[in-house]
């Protein structure tokens, strides 16, 4: 084809910015998974007996389940021996009691990827959780938050502080038998992020999770949970990155949310684990389950995610709607390159009645990566007058990667209406040409347009995010005209 | 007085996979005019239009193209946009999503940049936008959509013709322009052709009808055959065409 192509291929091609180690002793446990593992685990974090046991239920439960093979991408077998399943930064003397006694190097290290922790240097009007490999560094903001009744900490310090709220909402969205990944997660799962907003709280700033994988041969396994009683709202940010390494890491999370009646979360993801070299080579797996309940009347659950990261990305926030007139929606960019394959999608299952659910899914392939969307909607006999619209788009840049759609529509009440839009675009010379005779160059054509496909989903993004995934698509912020 | 050449096309030959188009094209056009170029299908006109304004794809033989001095063909397609060459698309593709303000102000500040002049900011932008929407009785709903998405083909048109009156180029080459539209559509355009005239630019109109050439008046009107100019006059000539046709023009 002609050179225009090789441009746009050339301009995909970024470098992987946040590919960096940091030289800190770390604590792992020998590779290798058994009881003994997770016991271990269970004793290092110093967890009550009941969690113990679930840990071990779900290990069992794991044992007895095959490897899924359905989804759309192509990976050797991994060898669940050779994961170290904790890994730590050493520490220091006595547990550090505030976010100033942590280990510089390591407060070094979320300032480098752009999260400074540090009370003076804090983010204005974010919270963070900070996960470092397997446990969690610090939280910030959490005395402003403390005020309003908002729990927000490690998951670790919720097993301690909150046992009666973990104890009721821990699998209760996710349990450990629904899927190879869940249940994994469910055994060796070792930090993660707790929120509960209390009735009628509107959390004042946003909450986030920043997820930073950093020893090698390890794997991540967290668990967010989130819990907003009736009347409460909050928005929920999640970031991540890894090191460049050759080998590929496993990253098994699970997220739940819960909102009760006329309850709102929003969750949005920019996820930039290290994807890989341009031939394949290293990576991050990133198999997570992430699911909502919207348990309660009117409430309302929506996802939001920027995928472009990771070797292989399969996962598929999903709402299930439980309570009557509540909604879901479900927004996502996911781009894939070089050798990046992505499985992607939601499951919306509507249960109440009047229960509305929106998609709105933009799939972008270049170099030789595939993108597959796969969705469900599932309409249950008694959800009347359930509504459904999903639209899927994908763009091909270049001529050697691949978009593949899986829609799955089941429909069990006459009153419902489902709608499906699909299309797929290749990213036009027209449109470049067109571009470059209004005196734009070709690299502004490419950015301008891909922006404009990703539009309705980054519009969902709160503004950080919407910077910071304009950003990494390689798309300057558009003007404040229009 | 001597009038300042824009544009110096020198026996142009080009064609696609060896299949020749142009065949010895020459045209100089000079700043102050406006030309009329017309011919039947696939007489080359819009490969032209396409060559000059820098789109891939086409294999140049023989033959050289001067613009304001400089050589055009060496130019990318966006460098010939900076320097002041507009070419009105006959069919102009849709950008999903992407705002037409946006994309114009980005345009022009492309040109402006290219010029050494400060670019615009989105208040002084959005004034110059309005002035230039009441010259074209352009609706201003069309500029808060994406670029062409959904527009009809005389939207698209007059869209077009309000990228032009915002961009102010020195040699506008308007291709078919008229075809698709419907008379008063055409009346429209063609008066906002005629008011964005300036004595320091140019147009080079392309059509294939005489009609476009009762509201736009030509300088200079040639009649292109087989890839080069085999007649040129004054406007008399279009009406001739007109009442004769081009066979006899071109047999002639």
């Amino acid at each position: 084809m002609s050179t225009a192509t090789e441009t746009i291929e050339t301009l995909v091609k970024q470098e992987y910015k946040y590919g960096f180690v940091t030289d800190v002793e770390s604590e792992s446990t020998p590779p290798g998974l058994s009881e003994d593992t997770i016991r271990h685990i269970s004793t290092k974090k110093n967890e009550p007996a009941w969690l113990t046991d679930w840990r071990i239920k779900a290990y069992r439960y794991w044992l007895t389940m095959p490897e899924p093979t359905w989804q759309f991408v192509k990976y050797p077998k991994i060898d669940f021996q050779d994961i170290s399943y904790f890994s730590q930064p050493k520490p220091k003397g006595d547990a550090p009691k505030s976010l100033d006694e942590v280990d510089p190097k390591l407060l070094e290290t979320y300032e480098k990827l752009g999260i400074p922790l540090r009370e003076r240097a804090r983010l204005a009007g974010v919270a963070v959780d900070a996960i470092f490999d397997s446990v969690s560094v610090g939280t910030t903001y959490r005395e402003d938050l403390a005020k309003k009744g908002i729990i927000f900490c490690s998951f670790s310090e919720a097993v301690h502080g909150h046992p009666e709220l973990v104890k009721k909402y821990l699998g209760s969205v996710v349990p450990y038998t629904d899927n190879y990944y869940a249940a994994l997660n469910s055994a060796v799962f070792t930090d993660g992020s707790f929120c509960y907003i209390p009735k009628g709280v509107r959390c004042p700033m946003e909450l986030s999770t920043y997820f930073r994988i950093n020893a090698a041969k390890s794997g991540q396994f967290e668990r967010t949970l989130i819990v907003a009683d009736e009347g409460a709202s909050v928005s929920y940010l999640e970031g991540c990155t890894a090191p460049m390494r050759d080998e590929n890491q496993l990253h098994a999370a699970v997220v739940e949310l819960v909102a009760l009646d006329r309850a709102e979360i929003k969750y949005s993801t920019v996820q930039n684990w290290y994807p890989g070299d341009v031939n394949g080579i290293g990576g991050i797996y990133n198999f997570v389950t992430k699911r909502g309940l919207c348990k309660g009347k009117n409430s309302r659950i929506t996802w939001t995610q920027v995928e472009t990261g990771s070797a292989i990305t399969w996962k598929y926030p999903s709402c299930i709607l439980l309570g009557d007139n509540s909604k879901g929606e479900f927004y996502s960019v996911a781009v894939v390159n070089n050798m990046q394959q992505a499985d992607t999608g939601t499951k919306m299952i509507h249960i109440g009645k009047n229960t509305k659910s929106t998609i709105v899914s933009k799939g972008i392939s270049a170099g030789r990566g595939q993108n597959s969307y796969r969705g469900l909607v599932e309409i249950r006999k008694s959800a009347a007058n359930a509504r459904n619209f999903s639209q899927c788009d994908s763009m091909l840049i270049g001529s050697n990667c691949g978009a593949h759609t899986f829609p799955y529509i089941e429909v069990k009440n006459t009153t419902a209406s489902v709608e499906h839009e699909a299309s797929t675009s290749k990213i036009g010379e027209d449109q470049i040409f067109y571009c470059n005779a209004r005196g734009l160059s070709t690299q502004d054509a490419v950015n301008m347009i891909v922006n404009g496909f990703c539009k309705e989903v980054f519009k969902e993004l709160p503004m950080e995010f919407a910077v910071e995934a304009q950003k990494l698509l390689g798309v300057s912020l558009e003007g404040s005209v229009g | 007085m001597s009038k300042q050449p824009i544009i110096e096309i020198e026996n142009l030959h080009a064609g696609v996979e060896n299949k020749p188009i142009l065949k010895g094209f020459s045209l100089t056009i000079n700043e102050g005019e406006v030309h009329a170029l017309m011919g039947l299908n696939g007489s080359g006109k819009s490969t032209l239009a396409a060559i000059l304004a820098g789109r891939d794809g086409y294999e140049i033989t023989q033959g050289t193209v001067k613009y304001l001095g400089q050589d055009l063909l060496e130019l990318d397609p966006e460098e010939r946009a900076r320097a002041g060459l507009f070419l009105a698309f006959q069919y102009p593709v849709e950008i999903p999503g992407v705002n037409s303000t946006y994309f114009l102000k980005a345009a022009l500040n492309e040109i402006r940049k290219s010029k050494g002049q400060q670019e615009l900011d989105a208040i002084e932008f959005l004034s110059l936008v309005k002035e230039k929407v009441k010259l074209l009785e352009l609706s201003e709903d069309l500029l808060r959509r994406s670029v062409n998405e959904g527009f009809s083909g005389g939207e698209k048109k007059r869209a077009e013709i309000f990228q032009m009156a915002v961009l102010e180029p020195r040699l506008a080459i308007l291709d078919e322009t008229d075809s698709g539209l419907d008379i008063d559509a055409l009346k429209i355009v063609s008066s906002g052709v005629n008011k964005l005239k300036r004595p320091d630019s140019a147009q080079l109109v392309i059509t294939h009808y005489q009609r476009l050439l009762n509201y736009i008046v030509p300088d200079f009107v040639h009649v292109m055959a087989d890839g080069r100019i085999v007649k040129s006059g004054d406007k008399s000539l279009a009406l001739e065409l007109e009442a004769n046709g081009y066979e006899a023009i071109v047999n002639a």
